[in-house]
């Protein structure tokens, strides 16, 4: 970001929005330096010579009259080998350096490159002098972490001959890395890194559609209502429900190679959680710490409020980075209301006309817009690659109440709503995800992969196991009325079963070193048993026994331990479990078998 | 965060307009005036009073004053800009002084010597250098330690309402708070905002009897002090603890109340302004603003001290939707809800459980912090609580006719709970060891604990259960 020649002025400064003079030629959002602290910032508005410049940093103490350089380049982020295990705040400047240059506390006018350029990398090309070269070709590989090889992949817009590749060994991200010559014959010298404006979605060759589920290991999610890979969804909840655990475990847990967290105005805290927690956890599917595929984005909410706005974009770019390398990635941001709140303060300060609870009018295009660089793509490239990027918003809606301007307008475009109630957190059921309310719309989509790739009767235990749960509902509202002795027994076989299917298997212990994770298998194996138990109850009930003798019975209390089996024995003791409910007679619930 | 003095002291009679809290000053497209730049304004009498920039252009300032606008005049009143942002000293000899809400000493003692110049907005706490909290704050209280345990470092707001003893049980959690087996140096500041001079003159009171004064520094501003200056007394209060905290290794707990008055100040700059109102015409940069107060609670890597926060909420009409607890819940970690309900039976601390939460609870209870089967209690006895109140809700409607006889046990239980276990005295400390044994002395009610008692893992019944345990071994220990 280099400084030209002009030079503009401050007008007027309020809070984090700055009104600039002699600004003739700049483009809007090009990033420009404030004052003589050269304060981070990027221009919203042009009119006639006078630019409106939000500020990523703290204006106090600005003054009318100080200098605004222009860069006549847009916000972008650096992209190279070295962001993952980084956390970064909300315009890619890495957090622990900030902490070297400024201590504890974050300090005003910093300027440091969101990579390290003095870090050697060990570089192994893959192309060969001579090779015709185009946007998205992968030109080596550089083993970032154990779990993570880094693609050097060609930058979208340049084609041509490779004229030069770097030979196998230890370069900076400065060093040329290839030469290639364009059709017209200038020479293009590429670094180990490139840069991208944020806002810019980068592109890809072709969209697919969603196929192939987003495993999390959450029950409640994969059975219920599962996300595709490049698949959009959003967790909106009061607070006290649970988003953020919620967000940490799909970031802990998902079967993506790639997961990039965003907390987007949230609490410091809760970041110092992840910073913490992250290395020690083990990666389920490559067994390495869950950190080796983990890039962090933290502008809490006392961090400036414009550089919160630009967090989610900053996430997103790193996300569609990793994507173009052909990886499938998991992007969370917690929470986008947050980012929403930003836009609306920046736009209160714009002093422009409202719109619905005061939000800006574009509120609406701003979310689709950010869903919509979700998605499972073909990369470009000479030999196009298949990846994904799924994108998770948490959303925190005033009181809890779902009509609100932000959870409206992203109920429109995801694909896929879990809705927090605070009822079931309230009785310490968590995940507190309401299994009635929450939908997906993937599952046509992903109903195949299931059934080759789990069971063949996974989507009618599912489809078995919904229904009661509805049925419960309803049976609950009479019993709220006149009490549940006034239900016939088949129908407190109902009751018991919902009770099981949502005690002993839709809540799931975030902080249980074995129940925190669940495998397809082993969700497809409890909920069979729990529906063999029902299919077995309702058999003995209509042979006489008394309902509640049924569910007193220690095979209901081998179902509510069932979380907790390894996933080693978990086969064996549920499949022995099962052949233990098969074999229940009337006889031990003291009915005479008189046909 | 300096002004550069590069102009000279500049002084303007040009005062246009003045309406609510705001004062707007004609520059004379002079310029030279900072956004966030302290003003002193003096008025025909004489009297001085201090202001800042909230908005400024070469032609005007827009000037929040914090000690109101009464009896300020567009003819004569001179505007001073005093060429720095909003600073106060500090010093370690402030404990045990007692300030008005812009920090001057209204003791009748000296003036402070600062130690250092603060700004008092602080900065952001890079979230790289926090550490996470997670050690055991015993408050006595046996609802908070046992259920919603505080700890060092967290912010856990008490979500109360007009006429419920919030401020006892603030008082009552000062004069208690102790870490388990340490002896460190602790400090309460206290930041007032709008309460009356009476509520003030009780935790005086308090604090003097139990001879902590001289380790409590109080920021007054009063319900009959400036509005506008409650903005300044919770920066002022935080400034002071991060340079005890973190520079002195100082445990400090803040108090902040009341949050509601503070939220109405803010309200009222943001519509003197004519800025577009979010919900109930609070403006929509609330959440910012109280994030860069309660966000300043935590702790850091190297550093000895810590802050704890304990501001104070008093919800209009009970209402936890109300904005204000709303957008606390989303920063602060964890809430402690005082029921008016409870309070009408006659409880104190009249503590809901069932919508309280604290955040960082799960990492800091267990062995070795408390007690061993403390997590297991308290999801017991919370879940029980609940089913008990489901219980009296449904009775209510049917009758107990229809309950099993486990279900009547849980009835009683949830009577005996509010009464021997969220009822306590005032001037009742107990340790956290008493608590949890009051907890199982509770849960003996039952006869069949391995199947009520579905939350505590059978070998912690075994061990810990009143009628099971070895009589001789000491359970008041956090090794157990």
């Amino acid at each position: 970001m280099a400084s030209s020649e002009q030079i503009g002025i401050i007008d007027r400064i309020a809070g984090p929005v700055v009104q600039a003079s002699n600004m003739l030629g700049s483009k809007l959002y090009d990033v420009a330096r404030i004052g003589e602290e050269k304060l981070v910032g990027e221009i919203i508005r042009l009119t006639g010579d006078i630019a409106t410049v939000q500020v990523y940093e703290s204006t106090e103490g600005l003054t009318p009259g100080e200098p605004v350089y222009l860069t006549h380049s847009p916000l972008s982020v650096e992209l190279g080998p070295g962001l993952i295990r980084q956390i970064f705040d909300g315009i890619q400047r890495p957090l622990p350096v900030i902490r070297e240059k400024s201590g504890d506390f974050i300090a005003r006018g910093i300027e440091i490159p969101g990579l390290d350029h003095k870090k050697i990398w060990d570089f192994e090309p893959s192309v060969k002098v001579g090779d015709k070269i185009t946007g998205g070709d992968i030109l080596g590989e550089i083993p970032e972490t154990p779990t993570v090889d880094f693609k050097l992949i060609v930058p979208p817009n340049i084609k041509g001959k490779l004229e030069f590749i770097a030979k196998r060994g230890d370069y900076t991200i400065d060093d040329t890395s290839a030469t290639i010559v364009t059709p017209s014959g200038d020479k293009v010298d590429l670094k180990f890194y490139q840069e991208w404006p944020v806002r810019q979605p980068r592109p890809f060759h072709l969209r697919l559609p969603p196929s192939v589920p987003l495993i999390t290991g959450q029950r409640i999610f994969d059975t219920f209502a599962p996300i595709a890979k490049g698949g959009t969804g959003a967790i909106p909840g009061g607070f006290g429900t649970g988003k953020t655990v919620s967000q940490h475990q799909l970031a802990k847990w998902s079967d993506a190679k790639i997961v990039v967290y965003v907390g987007c105005g949230e609490r410091g805290n809760e970041m110092t959680d992840v910073l913490r927690e992250f290395p020690k956890l083990v990666d389920p599917y490559t067994g390495g710490p869950l950190m080796d595929r983990t890039v962090l984005i933290a502008n809490t909410s006392n961090m400036p409020v414009a550089a919160r706005e630009a967090s989610v974009y900053t996430g997103i770019t790193l996300a569609e980075f990793f994507r173009d390398m052909g990886y499938d990635v998991a992007m969370m941001a917690d929470s986008t209301s947050r980012w929403a709140e930003a836009m609306r303060e920046i736009s209160g300060r714009l002093e422009e006309m409202p719109g619905e609870e005061s939000f800006p009018a574009y509120l609406a295009s701003r979310i689709a817009q950010y869903y919509e660089r979700a998605g499972r793509v073909m990369t470009l490239g000479s030999i196009p690659r298949e990846s994904s990027i799924t994108v998770v918003g948490a959303i925190s809606p005033p009181g809890g109440d779902f009509s609100e301007p932000v959870t409206q307008n992203t109920l429109r475009i995801v694909k896929v709503f879990w809705a927090l109630s605070k009822d079931l957190a309230s009785r310490r059921h968590f995940p507190a995800i309401d299994y009635l309310l929450s939908y997906t719309l993937y599952w046509s989509a992903l109903e195949d992969h299931y059934i080759e790739n789990v069971n063949s009767e996974f989507p009618k235990l599912r489809s078995e196991a919904l229904a009661l749960l509805q049925k419960d509902k309803e049976l609950q509202d009479i019993v709220a009325l006149v009490g549940p002795d006034a239900l016939p027994p088949s129908e407190k076989i109902i009751l018991e079963t919902a009770r099981m299917i949502k005690e002993d298997f839709l809540q799931q212990n975030a902080f249980h070193e074995i129940d925190s994770f669940c495998s397809l298998e082993k969700q497809y194996l409890m909920l069979k048993t729990i529906l063999r138990f029902y299919e077995k109850a309702s058999d003995l009930y209509r042979k006489g026994a008394i309902v509640t003798d049924i569910f007193s019975h220690d095979a209901v209390v081998k179902i509510a331990r069932m979380k907790y089996v390894d996933r080693n024995e978990i086969e064996t003791s549920l499949n022995e479990l099962m052949k233990e409910i098969d074999g229940l007679t009337p006889q031990q619930f003291g009915i005479e078998e008189d046909k | 965060m300096t002004i550069k003095e590069t102009y000279e002291a500049r002084e303007f009679k040009t005062v246009t307009e003045v309406s609510g809290p705001l004062m707007f000053v004609d520059l004379k497209g002079m310029g030279g005036v900072s956004y966030g730049e302290m003003a002193e304004i003096q008025t025909t009498t004489g009297e001085r009073r201090r202001g800042q920039v909230l908005d400024v252009s070469k032609d005007l300032a827009i000037i929040q004053c914090f000690e109101g606008t009464s009896g300020l005049e567009t003819k004569d009143t001179i505007c001073r800009f005093l060429g720095e942002t909003m600073k106060i000293g500090v010093s370690r000899e402030m404990l045990g002084r007692v300030f008005n809400g812009r920090g001057v000493p209204i003791d009748g003692g000296g003036d402070i010597v600062p130690e250092k110049i603060l700004d008092v907005n602080g900065a952001p706490i890079n979230p790289s250098a926090r550490q996470y909290p997670k050690e055991f704050i015993e408050t006595g209280v046996s609802t908070i330690d046992t259920l919603l345990t505080l700890v060092r470092g967290q912010k856990l707001p008490l979500f109360s309402g007009s006429g419920l003893p919030h401020n006892m049980l603030a008082a009552q959690i000062a004069r208690q708070a102790k870490v388990l087996g340490t002896d460190e140096e602790f400090a309460v500041i206290f930041s007032a905002m709008g309460i009356t001079a009476d509520e003030a003159r009780f935790f005086r009171d308090d604090f003097e009897e139990t001879g902590a004064l001289d380790k409590v520094v109080l920021f007054l501003n009063l319900a009959d002090d400036p509005a506008i200056e409650r903005l300044l007394t919770p920066r002022l209060a935080l400034t002071t603890a991060e340079h005890l905290a973190y520079e002195l290794g100082y445990h400090v707990l803040v108090i902040l109340t009341d949050i509601t008055a503070y939220a109405e100040s803010l309200r009222e700059v943001a519509a003197a302004r004519s800025e577009v109102p979010s919900r109930r015409g609070y403006p929509g940069y609330m959440y910012s603003d109280f994030s860069t107060i309660y966000e300043r609670a935590g702790r850091i890597f190297d550093k000895k001290g810590s802050i704890t926060q304990l501001p104070i909420l008093t919800l209009p009409n009970y209402d936890i939707t109300h904005p204000v607890p709303d957008l606390t819940g989303y920063i602060t970690e964890g809430q402690v809800f005082i029921d008016v309900g409870l309070y009408r039976k006659g409880l104190y601390p009249p503590i809901n459980p069932l919508p309280s939460l604290s955040r960082l609870m799960k990492d800091t209870i267990g062995k070795g912090s408390t007690r061993g089967d403390h997590k297991y209690v308290a999801d017991q006895l919370y879940a029980l609580y609940a089913t008990g109140r489901d219980l009296r809700d449904l009775v209510a409607v049917v009758g107990d006719e229809s309950l099993t006889e486990t279900d009547k046990k849980i009835l009683e239980f949830a009577i005996s709970f509010e009464q021997k276990f969220i009822n306590q005295d005032y001037h009742e400390n107990r340790s956290i060891f008493e608590s949890l044994d009051i907890g199982w002395e509770l849960l003996s009610v039952f006869d069949d604990p391995y199947r009520v008692l579905k939350r505590i893992p059978a070998e912690y019944i075994d061990k810990f259960h009143p009628d099971k345990r070895d009589k001789k071994a000491n359970f008041n220990s956090v090794d157990v």
